[in-house]
């Protein structure tokens, strides 16, 4: 399974396509960063537009956490897209390229050729994770520094301290993992039904779109269908920034305001990912290889 | 002709014994600024507690400077302070560093175990944002207890104070303010959240609850050492 | 000879067209099976399920005496195959597409063996070139460097020498011959073309929809006294009047097309050539065919579909 798994990291990992996602998140990243370094002050101002008038912010408001919560809040949704550009194409691609023909008549069952394709999958995902998590928290803590942490949400306000930021970040992150595991999972679904990526990728992105936009609209016909959606729990990485209070309206230094929520969400991601590879694998194993 | 000279007369009467009173008012509230006076300046640590419903901020250190006439500054080491918008000015000094007013007596109260008299100021600006100050001022201390602000931007606040080592200079230990806070709600649009209403509703309740406080508590003051000016920008 | 391949009452029906229809044969040790039938014969079909590609809808294959369902990977580690177009990944190299493919087999070829092994199909000088600036040819030469790389005994090559050049049919050719000869492979290998076949195989299976049309010996559906001639001539009404008379009516076989076919003893020609003239009959051309390529033509013409999958 190990020698598999490793000829699929090296098949991506050898393939230009592989390396658009992570030049995206760099350039991103980057741009966002050359912004806010030149023009932080303004960026600050219109964020403070809404609230000024009911609270007085003092401080470093623009400090390297902040503007990794701003790049996650903005990456993290079309994270996905660059996702999808590889998970989709994992099976689809191959049957282009005519090379599934010729990987399945290897003696390696299909079972475990495609849970082998999927460890890379999650493996690439993890990696394009973990360079976001170099360009969008480390290198911003290197040139923006790090001070607490001033969050506004549409009901409150969080002040994070400085001490009590970094581990949340760790696990926002391993959250986004997930998440983004659930969406690999799902392209990698889809990449099983075509002979070319772009349909895998352009469904892949429509279901995400189409749920994501019935995840934010306020409508209460919606809200009963929310909790199903899968997108509506993929943004459950800012769960962890929220913090718990006292009776007395302190916040609790190292808590967390909701961590049934984030495990819930957890929960319905993983049910989400085993579903969509069970599914992927018991499609695959009756599948005729045509290609 | 003589009843207008009498009700004239009687009138008269009543507005000097008003002023009278006025007179006995002012001169409490400028020993209180006397006493106030000795302090040219002051800097010191603070626990900073906030209480509102819509931040959620764990207690923070502050430092507080202070300079004649009318400089404050409340700065978080490092950190990121958030202070309720209400025109609090953090000290008392300032208050009632306004020279133009008239101090009304207004009886005693209690407050907090300390028998007070109770000073209402008018400022006598009609342009001032103060509308209406009422203090309750220990005689005996010469010390402000507690202090209710009624502004015509910011509502009404409430000042209270309790003193222990600097009561010399009239510099309290704790300070708590209580204030009626503003509506606070960003759309979701922009904070790109997406939970279910269902547990809006509980944390719109708590909101509901629009009283403020921010308590802050001092201590290692370091009074007339000089504090520079660049402090306050 | 216990055969290596038995194909029993095989059956795959995709949505409204039923590919392969109970078809049944055995392929021996050292064949050269030939597996001949028209674009959309269900060739690539049979060979597909033959390779677990596609599940039989029903019928039962064993290879290695084994059934095929249930020992898939132990009989597909003995089988190696190149499926139509030899398909490889564009963006590795020679040597890195063969080496992941050996590795896929399960083994641990060492790099002088896999040199070896390019060197055989004479791509050793381009071994580190990305597979993208090969040709058609070489691609196909890499393909069967793969199918090889594991030391199969069984090898199915799926239309070989589609797309490929003279040279490179030629090629092709003389491996099919070398594996067999030389290494003593059992080869199966289909084709839309005769000639291609019946230079190469011991047996032969020829299908069209899906059925099995004739399963032989090659010698015995290549013999020569089976012989089939063809005879353009002036006036053909006129011939063949004249030839129904003569001695060769016996061997005048149903006509088609606008010429005159005639079964016979290849040694018998010179003679009936003779006669031809003796009879004044004005000869335009005389074209000798095999019977068994007439007989594929008559069985497989006009019946052509064009399947979905092959290209």
């Amino acid at each position: 399974m190990w020698t598999l798994i490793q000829i699929e990291l090296f098949k991506i990992f050898r393939r230009p396509r592989t390396y658009i996602a992570f030049a995206a998140i760099t350039a991103l990243i980057g741009i966002i960063q050359f912004g806010l370094k030149l023009d932080g002050e303004s960026y600050v101002e219109f964020m403070m537009r809404d609230i000024n008038s009911s609270i007085t912010v003092e401080g470093k408001i623009l400090n390297g956490y902040q503007v990794c919560y701003i790049v996650l809040q903005v990456l993290l949704v079309h994270v996905p897209l660059l996702i999808a550009l590889v998970a989709a194409d994992m099976v689809s691609g191959e049957a282009n390229m005519g090379t599934l023909r010729l990987m399945l008549t290897k003696p390696i069952s299909r079972t475990r050729f495609l849970l082998a394709k999927f460890m890379a999958t999650v493996a690439y995902t993890l990696l394009l994770l973990v360079w976001l998590a170099v360009m969008a928290l480390f290198v911003n803590m290197l040139i923006f520094g790090t001070d607490d942490l001033f969050l506004m949400k549409s009901q409150y306000v969080v002040l994070l301290k400085e001490n009590d930021i970094f581990w949340r970040y760790v696990w926002a992150f391993g959250f986004a993992a997930l998440a983004m595991t659930t969406v690999a999972s799902l392209g990698f679904l889809f990449s099983l039904f075509a002979e070319n990526s772009i349909g895998p990728i352009v469904a892949t992105m429509s279901v995400i779109i189409f749920f994501t936009i019935l995840s934010t609209l306020n409508i209460p016909v919606f809200n009963a269908i929310k909790p199903f959606l899968f997108t509506t729990h993929m943004i459950g990485w800012k769960e962890f920034f929220d913090i718990r209070v006292n009776d007395a309206n302190e916040a609790i230094v190292g808590s967390i305001q909701n961590p049934d929520r984030i495990l819930r969400s957890a929960i319905v991601l993983v049910v989400h990912i085993i579903g969509f590879v069970t599914a992927a694998i018991w499609v695959f194993r009756k599948k005729d290889i045509l290609s | 002709m003589f009843r207008l000279i009498k009700s004239i007369f009687f009138m008269l009467i009543c507005s000097i014994a008003v002023s009278v009173q006025a007179q006995d008012m002012t001169g409490l509230i400028n020993k209180v600024k006397a006493k106030l006076d000795q302090v040219n300046d002051y800097e010191a640590d603070g626990r900073m507690k906030t209480d509102v419903a819509f931040i959620k901020a764990p207690v923070g250190k502050v430092k507080v400077y202070y300079k004649k006439p009318n400089k404050f500054r409340l700065k978080k080491d490092g950190g990121i302070s958030l202070l309720p918008r209400g025109g609090v000015s953090v000290n008392m000094n300032s208050i009632i560093a306004t020279t133009d007013f008239i101090a009304l007596a207004a009886g005693e109260a209690n407050v907090g175990g300390t028998k007070t008299k109770v000073v209402k100021l008018l400022p006598a600006n009609e342009n001032n944002d103060i509308v209406l100050t009422t203090l309750y001022i220990d005689e005996a201390n010469l010390l402000v207890r507690k202090a209710v602000t009624t502004t015509k931007e910011n509502g009404t606040y409430e000042i209270e104070m309790s003193y222990g080592q600097f009561s010399n200079y009239g510099l309290p230990d704790k300070v708590v303010f209580s204030f009626n806070t503003k509506d606070y709600k960003l759309p979701k649009g922009i904070t790109l959240e997406f939970d279910d209403t269902e547990k809006e509703l509980t944390e719109a309740e708590k909101i509901r609850n629009k009283k403020g406080r921010v308590e802050i508590s001092y201590a290692n003051y370091v009074v007339n050492k000089g504090i520079p000016d660049s402090v306050f920008k | 000879m216990q055969p290596i391949v038995t194909v029993t009452g095989l059956t795959k029906q995709f949505s409204n067209l039923i590919a392969v229809q109970h078809l049944s044969f055995s392929v021996y040790e050292g064949d050269v099976y030939g597996f001949l039938g028209q674009n959309g014969a269900g060739k690539s079909t049979t060979i597909r399920m033959l390779l677990s590609l596609i599940s039989p809808g029903s019928g039962k294959i064993e290879i290695f005496g084994r059934d095929l369902q249930h020992h898939r990977n132990e009989i597909l580690a003995q089988v190696g195959a190149v499926i139509e177009k030899p398909d490889v990944y564009k963006y590795l190299s020679a040597y890195e597409n063969l080496k992941l493919f050996a590795r896929l087999s399960g083994i641990r070829a060492t790099e002088t063996r896999l040199m070896e092994q390019l060197e055989q199909v004479g791509l050793a000088s381009r071994a580190r070139d990305t597979v993208k600036t090969f040709s058609q040819g070489m691609k196909q030469r890499l393909g069967i460097a793969i199918a090889l790389v594991h030391d199969p005994k069984l090898i199915i090559l799926d239309e070989p020498t589609n797309g490929l050049d003279p040279q490179g049919i030629a090629d092709i050719r003389n491996l099919i011959l070398h594996l067999s000869r030389d290494l003593k492979k059992t080869v199966i290998v289909s084709s839309h073309l005769l000639s291609e076949i019946e230079q190469v195989a011991t047996r032969v299976l020829i299908i069209d929809k899906g059925k099995k049309i004739v399963e032989g010996n090659a010698l015995e559906l290549f013999d020569p006294s089976q012989t089939l001639v063809a005879l353009q001539t002036l006036n053909q009404v006129d011939a063949l009047q004249k030839m129904q008379n003569s001695s060769w009516a016996g061997n005048l076989q149903q006509q088609r097309d606008t010429a005159i076919l005639l079964k016979l003893d290849r040694n018998r020609i010179p003679q009936f050539h003779r006669d031809l003239v003796a009879m004044d009959i004005e000869l335009i051309s005389l074209e000798v065919r095999h019977s068994l390529e007439d007989y594929f033509l008559q069985v497989t013409s006009g019946n052509q579909h064009v399947d979905t999958y092959t290209d």
